[in-house]
């Protein structure tokens, strides 16, 4: 079993790209979730109506239907519009999906983050007379962040598996290249435990990192006790 | 879009529609099973149960299902022993597979959601329990589990619209439930818009369906408390929740 029968490279590489996914995805979805979050706080009435149906459906559908509608259907869509045979690229595809499952329930998370900061202290902002730019990069973000983290963290969590769904497209990820050693060296017990080891990895880094980031993020707060 | 399309393929989706409903209700139910005993477990003082059940609950949680799958059903046939015994002609299945795992996963989340309900019990009412002088077993069955799973349900209730989306995955080990059915419809006609929103649209009414059931039962097992005044109960309510996301932050 040295080296994994020569697959040691591959996993690692695999691994490599699921990070990836899941990291850009996060990124990116946090955006599109502040965003929705805004569109849902819109006074137009056709903007929240439009991001309440963003979230519930994206919410209702399989994670896996959504990569499968967006592959095959990019696919498809690009073909028509070039009028030649376009095949989407697996990681553009798996990002894009996993950004708008991500963001729409990141745009809750961050809803209900943003209620969740006294509306006194939105009214001092307007008090002082900042700007609404201002207003948001100084005394809302900074202090909705605190309410957000652990509903993101769980969200962070979810993403970074669902890149697992990915590879059913073919995106060389984690599960892919253990998929493919796994079939080549007839000995999938092995590489499916050392895939599940190594995502439990990533998950018990994160949830270090995630505490990590709670606490620091609680610095300055008065709690009871 | 090729509306004719769609409604050609509604029955064969309505078919696949009948597994996805089977698989998903019997994990549910099974994972449930599995749940109720474990959550005691976990909240009770004995700390080597308590980390054992963490233990199953962590390694499941923190997996991807499509991993836990996988493991099961190409993995277990690796083992002679299990090939040898009689539980190799459930294991070859990829029917018994699916369900198998999707039990202990949805096993795992439904654990620790309840545990955060049981935590989530004032302790005022166990103790008053306790001094009329109910034993372990009738307190449990009295009070702990109906308030406990009373407070869990909305995350209960979550969990399990996130159990009929993770059913698609049985798709991936040949089992022709709704997904499955949409992707071999459409390697036929290669028309992936019509077939999949139609799978979709199938799929969201489901969940409205699920997300309804649970709030009539929401608002049932709630009864008892709107007559002590609504503002009061919605308030108690919403901290009730705080407690027990907070109890859940713990774990992944």
């Amino acid at each position: 079993m040295t080296e994994l029968q020569g697959f040691g490279d591959q996993i690692a590489l695999g691994a490599f790209t699921t990070l990836r996914t899941a990291c850009t995805s996060l990124v990116l979805g946090i955006g599109v979730g502040l965003c929705g979050a805004l569109a849902k706080r819109s006074r137009v009435q056709i903007i929240r109506w439009l991001a309440d149906c963003y979230t519930t459906l994206v919410r209702g559908v399989p994670e896996l239907l959504i990569i499968l509608i967006l592959y095959f259907g990019g696919t498809v869509a690009l073909t028509t519009m070039f009028g030649r045979y376009v095949e989407v690229d697996a990681f553009a595809a798996g990002v894009f999906a996993l950004t708008i499952v991500f963001g729409a329930y990141a745009t809750e998370v961050f809803r209900a983050a943003i209620q969740a900061v006294p509306s006194g202290q939105i009214e001092a902002a307007q008090a002082l007379g900042l700007s609404k730019f201002w207003m948001w990069h100084l005394v809302i973000l900074p202090q909705m962040w605190r309410y957000a983290l652990p509903g993101l963290g769980n969200l962070w969590l979810t993403l970074l598996k669902d890149t697992a769904l990915i590879s059913v497209v073919g995106l060389e990820d984690l599960m892919r290249k253990t998929s493919i050693a796994a079939g080549s060296t007839h000995d999938p017990l092995t590489f499916y435990s050392i895939a599940a080891g190594l995502y439990l990895l990533f998950t018990s880094v994160s949830l270090i990192g995630l505490t990590w980031l709670e606490r620091r993020s609680d610095r300055g707060v008065r709690f009871a006790k | 879009m090729n509306l004719h399309l769609i409604v050609d393929v509604l029955p064969l989706l309505l078919e696949g529609m009948l597994l996805t409903a089977q698989l998903t209700a019997a994990s549910v139910a099974i994972g449930l099973l599995i749940a109720v005993p474990l959550a005691l477990l976990r909240t009770s003082p004995s700390f080597v149960f308590s980390y054992t059940i963490l233990l199953y609950t962590f390694v499941f949680r923190g997996t991807p299902l499509l991993v836990q799958l996988f493991l099961i059903y190409y993995g277990a046939g690796q083992l002679e022993w299990i090939r040898s015994s009689a539980a190799w002609s459930i294991l070859r299945e990829p029917y018994w597979c699916a369900l198998i795992t999707f039990s202990l996963n949805n096993g795992a989340y439904t654990t620790e959601i309840l545990r955060g309900g049981i935590r989530a019990v004032p302790s005022g009412e166990i103790e008053a329990a306790k001094a009329l002088g109910m034993s372990y077993a009738l307190r449990i069955r009295r009070i702990v589990l109906p308030a406990g799973f009373r407070l869990a349900l909305p995350a209960y209730a979550n969990e399990v619209v996130l159990m009929l989306k993770a059913s698609s995955l049985a798709s991936t080990i040949t089992l022709m439930e709704m997904t499955g059915t949409a992707r071999k419809i459409v390697a036929q006609t290669f028309s992936p818009y019509e077939v999949f929103i139609a799978a979709a649209l199938i799929y969201l009414g489901f969940t409205f369906l699920i997300v309804h059931v649970f709030g009539r039962l929401e608002r049932h097992m709630a009864k008892h408390q709107q007559r002590a005044g609504l503002k009061n109960n919605s308030r108690s309510r919403v901290r009730a929740a705080a407690k027990i996301s907070a109890a859940q932050k713990v774990a992944p």
